[in-house]
């Protein structure tokens, strides 16, 4: 839980944008905190409620969120590694809570503890702390609306909450490029379609990060 | 029918998030792809921080001496140096509103 407070930052000022937006935009107020519990991806839920609003099809509304999230098969991948013990059960229930704080949070902690058993309750803790957060702060978005003033620029606590999280990485020649690419891929591949630009950047970054491997051996 | 896709937008968030951790064993990664794997947060998290801070509203690239560039830059330097969480995200959000509210006002 401690690992993820200070994210909180990020995530509770995020979280009443979310729920304000969906209220500016004139959706039913159930329905723009229903997306919380069953979609759980801040991002996605403001991209689709901007989709609908502005007369897209639902078909497109959907495949952009399938498309945004599709980040999180990577973060599986990294996590399955560690989460390999447990029941099938219990990494169908875990996988739902795996969010990009508590993946990035989890992800280092796993990597310093590899040997420690019962990893996965770092992950339940940073998973839920953020769950419950992220609830209560679309919900307060929902009740406060547009009191909340749009000047303070409260959504630029996104890009630094994650630069907070790879901040590190930059003492690694071989992240730094990495992230170059990722970066730059995803403004030049800004305006393909369907937001696909979240995923298409980290495909051709995890590519250098093979070449870059390569040439290291 | 916005419920509906609510709820298979949900779905395939979901199935995002368990396909990989419930259908993938651990024999089925090899030493290279953990290699690679270890790369994924650089190689994500920038595709989220580059367009939050390079791109508008209005889907058009910021002006070379905008505060969310400044900013970030402190933020950068701070969290590089002091490795602390809060202080990287309040030294680069006071610094933008420092910048925004007294300087390009």
């Amino acid at each position: 839980m401690l690992d993820v407070s200070p994210h909180m930052l990020s995530v509770v000022p995020f979280g009443i944008i979310c729920g304000a937006i969906g209220i500016e935009l004139g959706f039913n107020p159930y329905l723009v905190y229903g997306m919380s519990i069953i979609i759980f991806g801040g991002a996605s839920q403001i991209v689709f409620l901007q989709l609908l609003s502005g007369g897209a099809s639902s078909l497109i509304a959907v495949s952009s969120v399938g498309i945004i999230n599709s980040r999180h098969l990577l973060y599986g991948a990294v996590l399955s590694e560690y989460l390999d013990k447990l029941s099938f059960i219990k990494k169908l229930l875990i996988s739902y809570i795996v969010v990009d704080q508590a993946f990035a949070e989890s992800a280092k902690f796993f990597k310093n503890n590899k040997s420690e058993k019962n990893l996965h309750y770092h992950l339940i803790g940073t998973g839920a702390t953020l769950w419950i957060c992220w609830q209560i702060a679309t919900l307060s978005g929902i009740i406060l609306g547009s009191f909340v003033p749009e000047e303070l620029g409260l959504k630029f606590t996104i890009p630094l909450t994650f630069i907070a999280i790879v901040v590190q990485d930059l003492k690694k020649l071989d992240h730094v490029i990495v992230m170059l690419v990722c970066g730059i891929s995803s403004l030049l591949f800004f305006n393909a379609p369907l937001k696909s630009y979240i995923i298409i950047s980290p495909i051709i970054a995890l590519f250098v990060a093979t070449l870059i491997l390569r040439l290291k051996k | 029918m916005t419920w509906l896709s609510i709820i298979i937008a949900g779905l395939l968030t979901y199935f995002t998030r368990m396909a990989m951790i419930a259908l993938v064993s651990r024999e089925m990664l090899s030493e290279r792809i953990k290699e690679v794997l270890a790369y994924v947060p650089s190689a994500v998290f920038p595709a989220i921080i580059f367009p939050a801070i390079f791109i508008n509203d209005y889907g058009t690239f910021v002006e070379i001496h905008d505060p969310k560039i400044f900013a970030s830059i402190i933020a950068i330097i701070v969290g590089y140096f002091s490795k602390n969480i809060i202080l990287t995200i309040l030294s680069g959000l006071i610094s933008y509103w420092l910048l925004i509210f007294f300087i390009f006002n």
